[in-house]
């Protein structure tokens, strides 16, 4: 305890870093994954490369990532977009099924009665499949949120920032109570980052909550996604 | 501490994150190396090494420089040397403690320099254009293979020299990257004669920390590289082993720095910092660091600033 | 892309393939940190999953639990697990299967509980109205219906633990990791990408096993009955459950 008053300063510092470097990916990772499953779930002949890609992605081993990233993208080794990059491709990677399944979920009856009043692709995507997607998008996005931000922290092994470096610094000097600190602040992030977005989507998608399917197919969601 | 930090990962995730976005959309690369961070001339970006004396001298020369109207951003703990030259040269940072026999080496593995002032005299030849180092400090920490106590007495070791005509296998507990040294287990093949098949290597990834020790102290292996100024060496009664034939060559603290970078008065801030820095002060540092303290890199060089009643 | 030749070029080295540090040695070790993990997660969570599908209680907590599993950094409880209770680096075993551990049993779980709430609910009264008790219920019916979804389950946690057992070589362990953790500080991108070609390889002939396992484990009712509609639905289920394990 003392020690973290101590190191009030810094433990802010970091989590400020922490919260910075796990931002991007989850949006990025939503944005991208969205349209890629909505490309899934249209043309059955892309679904299956797609998802195939996807699980390979998921495969190879985080750090091997992080360090090949100067290479492919030309960066510097110290940019944070070597992170950025590697976790918005395991948040896609993570998402895509689950934005697949969102779309599968909407009820075929619901489309093509939109299509039969008059809606055309576009009207009918952005105000009929993706609101009604939405709720099992939103616990995809969860349970993506939660893994970006664990992942931030083996950006400390490649000389990021992040509460990671409580882990190594902590290993090195044998000191379990700054890795707690690490740990525990993680779990913070993560926990604050889940309720802002269970907020959001009862701000956003208001049906969700009174629509039983809706409900249901979330929760289906969430467990498979946390299955992934 | 450093104002400008914050600001700088702000900036730098904005510039990722556009990065990310129009690299996946289009494979683009709008970051050309050269047009971020370090550009002005300024803003001077101290890193440290992956392990804890680095990241203190770091913050000794940062703090230092900041009290001297310099624009500071630190970077700490970014890896091993292999790690921060390559972020030296990309320009992810301007300047980093070393220490001068490694330095060496790492350029040049063909080095004749044997003495402090030798490897001082080299270092500006092996170096690459455009990186200089300032004055070399008294304080050094090198590499040291340690046994204990009890291991020396029963074995008759006092010398890696002694190593070649011992008949235990020998377990080498140090960093990874050891393995790839000339001073690690190849070196004790190279220089000192023992039989490489006698030789086994267990990687322990806290830099000759407190891991390091417990692996030395259980058994787990029987010789570790311990950096010299690391307070369990004496705490635990382990015996440093001599290296009569200099394959650890002398490692000096000194800063090495982007030539661009070395104005004037970064050269005097720092070349004052080095002249009053001894290998006590490294070792005392270390024990507040590693021991039941574990007082912050940045709070030590702030009390040791203050101790020399340097700026 | 010559990065990658040089990479199979270095796994292609006969030296590479003897001693230690051999690509046998490392792959032997690999595999066998994934097999120990994934059988206690089995014990585990599998028990629970059934556990909680057969009553259906828990489930919420569940979900809740493994969903909080997942934001636990790993190499923040592996440093932690490693020096807080003393087990250094010569019992790092425990810790790191504590850790791969922990992230096996959430995919387990869920293909396990997840397997036994697809089972229709109609069968399983059939079967409670022809005298079988709860046991006979789980074991003959439940168990067997639910057989494809919690391999399903074991082909996620094996392909995540296949790919973080890597994070064992930071604190001295061997296994594939090795060469990741050994090249990182010196910056050798040749072995980085062999320890990564090595690990997607493993997880791909592991993955392709598990498939196979998968399909032979359909029940034959299941499998004869396939064509008609009102069981095609169930099929759908247990296809999207499989591929959804696939994406991880």
């Amino acid at each position: 305890m003392t020690w973290v008053l101590a190191n009030i300063g810094q433990i802010g510092d970091l989590t400020l870093d922490h919260v910075l470097l796990s931002i991007p990916p989850i949006l990025l990772g939503f944005l991208l994954a969205v349209p890629i499953g909505w490309l899934a779930h249209r043309y059955r002949v892309s679904r299956g490369v797609l998802l195939t890609v996807c699980g390979l992605l998921y495969t190879i081993p985080s750090l091997a990532l992080i360090v090949a990233m100067p290479t492919v993208l030309g960066t510097r080794i110290l940019n944070p977009a070597n992170l950025i990059v590697t976790l918005t491709i395991y948040a896609v990677a993570l998402m895509v099924r689950t934005a697949t399944d969102a779309f599968d979920a909407v009820s075929g009856d619901v489309t093509q009665s939109a299509t039969a009043v008059g809606f055309g692709a576009w009207r009918r995507f952005w105000q009929v499949q993706l609101p009604l997607a939405g709720p099992v998008l939103l616990a995809g996005l969860r349970v993506v949120s939660t893994s970006t931000v664990s992942l931030v922290t083996l950006g400390a092994l490649v000389g990021m920032s992040g509460l990671g470096y409580f882990f190594t610094n902590g290993y090195q000097r044998n000191f379990a109570t700054e890795i707690l600190v690490g740990i525990i602040g993680t779990i913070l992030i993560a926990v604050v980052f889940d309720v802002l977005l269970v907020l959001a989507g009862r701000i956003l998608l208001p049906w969700a909550r009174v629509d039983a399917a809706a409900r249901r197919n979330a929760r289906t969601a969430r467990t498979k996604a946390v299955a992934a | 501490m450093f104002s400008s930090r914050r600001g700088r990962l702000a900036a730098a995730v904005l510039a990722g994150t556009a990065l990310a976005l129009t690299g996946c959309a289009a494979g683009g690369n709008p970051l050309e190396p050269g047009d971020e961070a370090s550009g002005d001339a300024e803003t001077i970006i101290v890193g440290s090494a992956g392990f804890a004396e680095s990241e203190i001298i770091a913050q000794i020369f940062a703090q230092a420089l900041e009290a001297n109207g310099v624009t500071v951003e630190f970077a700490g703990q970014i890896g091993q040397r292999d790690v921060y030259i390559e972020a030296l040269q990309d320009g992810s940072i301007d300047l980093v403690p070393d220490y001068s026999g490694n330095l060496l080496q790492f350029f040049d593995e063909k080095s004749e320099a044997a003495s402090s002032e030798e490897v001082f005299a080299a270092l500006p030849d092996a170096l690459p254009d455009g990186f200089e180092v300032l004055d070399q400090s008294e304080a050094e920490d090198k590499d040291s293979y340690n046994v204990t106590s009890e291991f020396s007495e029963r074995n008759d070791v006092t010398s890696l020299a002694d190593l070649a005509g011992l008949d235990v296998p020998l377990i080498v507990g140090g960093n990874p990257e050891l393995a790839e040294r000339p001073y690690g287990p190849k070196g004790l093949t190279d220089v000192y004669g023992v039989d490489a098949a006698k030789i086994s290597f267990v990687p322990i990834s806290d830099s000759g920390g407190p891991l390091t020790t417990a692996a030395l102290l259980d058994g787990t292996v029987n010789i570790a590289d311990i950096y010299s100024t690391t307070p369990s060496i004496k705490e635990n009664g382990f015996v440093t082993l001599e290296d009569p034939e200099n394959m650890i060559l002398p490692q000096n603290v000194l800063p090495l720095i982007n030539s661009k970078k070395a104005s004037d008065t970064v050269k005097d801030v720092l070349n004052a910092v080095t002249a009053e820095l001894t290998t006590e002060d490294l070792i005392e540092l270390n024990g507040r660091n590693q021991g039941d303290e574990k007082a912050s890199p940045d709070a030590l060089a702030s009390d040791w600033l203050a101790e020399k009643d340097l700026f | 892309m010559n990065a990658f030749a040089e990479a199979f070029v270095w796994i292609g080295d006969p030296a590479h393939w003897s001693g230690p540090d051999g690509i046998p040695t490392r792959l032997a070790e690999h595999l066998g940190y994934t097999g120990l993990t994934v059988l206690i997660a089995v014990l585990i969570a599998v028990t629970l999953g059934l556990y909680i599908g057969h009553t259906g209680r828990f489930r919420g907590v569940s979900i809740g639990a493994t969903s909080a599993l997942r934001a636990l950094p790993t190499l923040g409880l592996l440093t932690f697990l490693a020096i807080a209770f003393g087990f250094g680096i010569r019992l790092a075993l425990i810790p790191t299967i504590i850790v791969l551990v922990v992230l096996a049993i959430p995919p387990l779980l869920a293909g396990a509980y997840s397997g036994i709430e697809s089972v229709d609910p109609r069968t399983v009264d059939a079967a409670r109205s022809m005298g079988m008790t709860e046991w006979q219920i789980l074991w003959k019916v439940e168990i067997p219906l639910a057989l494809p979804l919690i391999i399903g389950g074991v082909r996620s946690a094996v392909l995540q633990v296949v790919a973080t057992a890597t994070v064992a070589a930071y604190i001295s362990l061997g296994g594939l990791g090795r060469y990741i953790i050994d090249a990182l500080p010196v910056r050798d991108y040749t072995k980085v990408l062999v320890g990564a070609l090595l690990v997607t390889l493993l997880a791909l002939v592991l993955e392709g096993i598990l498939i196979s396992i998968q399909r032979l484990t359909v029940p034959a009712g299941v499998r004869a009955i396939r064509t008609t509609p009102s069981l095609r639905r169930q099929r759908a289920y247990g296809r999207n459950a499989s591929a959804a394990s696939r994406a991880s």
